[in-house]
């Protein structure tokens, strides 16, 4: 059929936009942008042989005895206590304000910026678990020492340099670590099925 | 006055969508252990993505409980494993890594876990000197 020529008509291109919104929208509802967060723990190197986990001999006030049990009971120092009091007694026991002789020895100890301090270098908290203690007592077991920490270091932090310990510089944040070191020790969870 | 030529905005929306898929990360690990994180009040982000290695712990999901039963299992990228395969795990991803030293493996453990196998894990990873940790967890409070 002898036609003439037609002109065929340019394809729309106003709606690429919607193409590539769709595509921003996939992407934008599959994929991750806030990072992972979690508590971050050290942990100790391991022991040369099976004789170095043994317990090093410390003396009785230096050390801070937390035991979890299967049933999620937590007894500290002897006593049993609820998750909340857990900061508390880790604060009191870290810092023995007032040197008393049931909790740790205290020191002296020449820390650059913060000068001659006293200081209860020797303390330890003992963390022990059952085998079958629930891992969400046992992590907020592990939050609340961190968080004791970190609230000792942020009082001494705001004190001495007027700033909370996140807006310290490095060498500030390294004196206040010097004073208040984690200590925080994990024993060998036994596997008693009950309290411990 | 005269109309805006809108004939290049899909340029611009193409460079925001290149700009996502530089930035994101996309989960290319198909989990197959179910597991709900704790929730915590002192977290860390996790600096370094390229840096991080990923277990997860807890019971299998629906597709593999009829197979593998319902007891709590460890997940290494994207196959099941035994605790003394960790080691050999994490030595692998070592080397696939930059900056050896900065290596975090983040540990991504259910809730209900018992805290046997949990500190199986971290034995192993004592052994090979994988010394720092993060306990995954969403914020609270």
């Amino acid at each position: 059929m002898a036609k003439g020529k037609r002109k065929v008509p340019g394809i729309n291109a106003s709606s690429t936009a919607d193409i590539s919104f769709i595509l921003l929208i996939f992407f934008l509802v599959t994929t991750s942008m806030d990072s992972d967060k979690g508590l971050a723990r050290r942990l100790p190197p391991p022991p040369e042989d099976e004789q170095q986990d043994a317990e090093i001999d410390v003396k009785e006030r230096n050390v801070l005895q937390v035991m979890v049990n299967s049933a999620g009971n937590i007894m500290c120092g002897g006593e049993f206590i609820d998750i909340t009091q857990l900061c508390e007694k880790a604060k009191e026991f870290v810092k023995n304000e007032n040197n008393s002789p049931l909790l740790p020895e205290k020191h002296n100890k020449e820390i650059p910026l913060l000068g001659n301090c006293v200081v209860t270098d020797k303390h330890v908290i003992s963390v022990q678990t059952d085998r079958g203690t629930s891992y969400n007592v046992y992590y907020q077991v592990q939050n609340e020492l961190v968080r004791a920490y970190n609230e000792l270091r942020n009082e001494l932090s705001l004190a001495k340099f007027g700033r909370v310990y996140d807006m310290l510089d490095d060498e500030h944040q390294a004196a206040i670590r010097e004073y208040y070191p984690q200590k925080i020790s994990e024993a060998e969870p036994k596997n008693y099925g009950g309290n411990k | 006055m005269p109309e805006l030529n809108t004939s290049s905005l899909p340029d611009l929306i193409f460079s925001i969508l290149f700009f996502f898929m530089i930035v994101v990360t996309m989960r290319e690990v198909e989990l197959k252990v179910r597991f709900t994180i704790p929730a915590g009040t002192e977290l860390e982000k996790l600096e370094k993505k390229s840096a991080v290695s990923y277990i997860y712990v807890g019971p299998p999901t629906q597709q593999y409980r009829s197979a593998l039963g319902t007891g709590t299992r460890i997940q290494l990228n994207d196959r099941f494993a035994e605790p003394a395969e960790v080691m050999d795990f994490i030595a692998e991803e070592r080397t696939k890594m930059y900056d050896q030293t900065a290596q975090v493996v983040s540990l991504k453990v259910d809730q209900n876990t018992q805290m046997g196998i949990v500190t199986d894990i971290k034995q192993v990873l004592r052994k090979s000197w994988a010394l720092k940790i993060n306990y995954s967890s969403t914020k609270r409070n």
